[in-house]
């Protein structure tokens, strides 16, 4: 699948902000006045600036009010009524902290709650898409969750969330690749079932359709980059979740925090980028591609 | 709404005759031809006069090379395009209800108003049947020539897809396929058509008929008994040459 640059700064960003508007949520003592004011400007600048990246990847961005209306069976239209709904009422809840000094627990509870329904809306999106074996798999939304909850925690400051969640996200990486380097075998879709022709003998694609490329090959066939996929999947495990954890065992205080940030956020960005670069959609089989 | 329909009784598909397409590539051009100049959006092309031209089709052949056990390799054409399937994957994903299959015929179509082009259908559709044009920035697919095959200011005989009308080899066929007793469900029972990738579920209603067994050449060679090495019965001028040849340095044996 090709990487767009927009969809990983989406899954990245957003994936952050919505994870620190769940602990912001869920927090007994949460910030109030300009401290709380701080937080919630990063979560939604993260959650918002994330879901305008993916608004420019779409063909007609001016039509996207449309596309809340399909939630009983698009993933798509449900992410983005939860999007919607987590980001109105965090902010009626962080409006109550930072101009108000009024914690209104519940809301932060539901919208908690919410942010991380647009997290698992977000990861169906992809779980559900049986074209392509390596995301069909539960682990596709743990990775997720566990991602978001643990790169929002560390956002939130709740150091011993992140250091756990954080360690749990990383293994659920190596689930998510050890098994994904399986499932396109595991399905069972080869060249044979795609053509129909398998049982006259071995087949080969002999000649593409076209001269030139397409959009289905532009989308679908990306092959670039996953020569160095292992050396990738080595340094988003590394900067993605060894780094941030060390540091917050052995680097306490704002500059131990700064580093484990920015390494998670480089980590992940690598880990987003795989997610697309390693994925197969069967339709690059026609095409004799992977 | 996205929803798919409960299945309806009127399938409306294609067969494609593996044994007998060509690979002329005729019913890709007719299907540009038809469908930029009629619904929907025109079918745009990129740089077409550059080397680097790409551009949005709704109908591709590909080729492929079949190597059985035994004998010689077969060259297989193999066109492409919407299978209508009646578990359709892309409509469903369709966050906005502009894909949509039609409950009265099963043709699956796109509402080229209501698309955003968050390009999810093509995602979703194992058969790339379907690509977003790069101009008009909406998905476009085949729609069965909806626009040709109800058109009564069509005189009768055009009434169906432009691929099927201009393949000149009769490797296309149009009809409904949930009428088991019409002449493209006839064929299909006959020919032993299939489905392409049935393990993923979609229930495509477009059907593939396979290639017929290649035939076995007897040897019929009459002369070929008189034509036996003539040196084996180790006399004559042939044989002598043949030894003297041989006894030579380096000579072959």
């Amino acid at each position: 699948m090709h990487p767009a640059p927009s969809v990983i700064l989406f899954n990245t960003f957003s994936g952050l902000g919505f994870g620190l508007l769940f602990w912001l949520g869920f927090d007994a003592t949460p910030p109030t006045g300009w401290i709380a004011f701080a937080f919630f400007a990063l979560a939604y600048i993260m959650a918002v600036g994330g879901l305008l990246a993916s608004l420019f990847h779409l063909g007609h961005p001016e039509r996207f009010l449309k596309a809340f209306s399909q939630w009983k069976t698009s993933w798509l239209s449900r992410e983005g009524i939860c999007a919607v709904a987590a980001l109105t009422l965090m902010a009626l809840y962080g409006a109550g902290l930072v101009f108000f000094d009024t914690n209104i627990a519940p809301l932060g509870w539901i919208g908690g709650l919410l942010s991380l329904g647009v997290i698992f809306t977000t990861s169906m999106i992809y779980a559900q898409m049986n074209t392509v074996p390596r995301w069909k798999h539960w682990s596709t939304p743990a990775l997720f969750l566990l991602l978001a909850l643990g790169g929002g925690a560390l956002f939130a400051a709740k150091i011993t969330f992140a250091t756990v969640l954080l360690i749990l996200a990383g293994l659920a990486a190596l689930v998510h690749w050890f098994v994904g380097d399986r499932r396109m075998a595991a399905s069972g879709t080869t060249l044979a079932t795609a053509t129909g022709l398998g049982h006259i003998g071995s087949v080969t694609a002999f000649e593409p359709p076209h001269t030139g490329t397409n959009y289905l090959l532009k989308e679908f066939a990306f092959e670039v980059g996953r020569k160095h996929a292992q050396a990738l999947r080595l340094i988003s495990m590394l900067l993605g979740f060894v780094v941030p954890v060390l540091a917050l065992l052995y680097l306490p205080g704002h500059f131990g925090a700064g580093v484990a940030v920015l390494c998670h956020i480089a980590g992940v960005l690598a880990l987003r980028w795989l997610f697309f670069a390693q994925a197969e959609h069967v339709v690059a089989l026609y095409y004799g591609k992977r | 709404m996205t929803q798919l329909p409960p299945p309806s009784a009127k399938k409306l598909g294609l067969v494609i005759d593996l044994d007998t397409c060509v690979g002329c590539h005729a019913c890709v051009i007719s299907c540009k031809g038809w469908n930029t100049e009629n619904y929907g959006a025109p079918l745009s092309d990129q740089n077409a006069y550059s080397g680097a031209a790409s551009g949005t089709f709704l109908n591709r052949v590909h080729s492929y090379e079949v190597q059985p056990d035994e004998g010689t390799a077969q060259l297989i054409h193999f066109p492409k395009s919407c299978l209508h399937c009646e578990d359709a994957p892309c409509v469903t994903v369709c966050p906005t209800g502009a894909s949509y299959k039609r409950s009265e015929d099963g043709i699956v179509l796109v509402n080229e108003s209501d698309c955003i082009g968050c390009g999810l259908c093509a995602w979703a559709c194992p058969y790339g049947a379907r690509e977003l044009d790069a101009a008009e920035g909406v998905m476009k697919k085949c729609t069965l020539c909806v626009d040709r095959i109800y058109n009564e200011n069509l005189p009768e005989e055009d009434r169906e897809p432009a691929c099927v009308r201009t393949c000149p080899a009769g490797a296309r066929h149009f009809g409904d396929l949930g009428d088991p007793g019409s002449a493209v469900s006839q064929l299909v029972e006959e020919r032993g058509g299939f489905d392409l990738m049935p393990e993923l579920g979609t229930k495509p209603v477009n059907k593939y008929l396979p290639p017929r067994p290649k035939d076995v050449e007897p040897d019929i060679n009459v002369l070929a008994p008189y034509l036996e090495p003539v040196a084996q019965d180790g006399a004559g001028l042939i044989h002598w040459l043949d030894k003297a040849l041989s006894a030579l340095p380096g000579g072959s044996k």
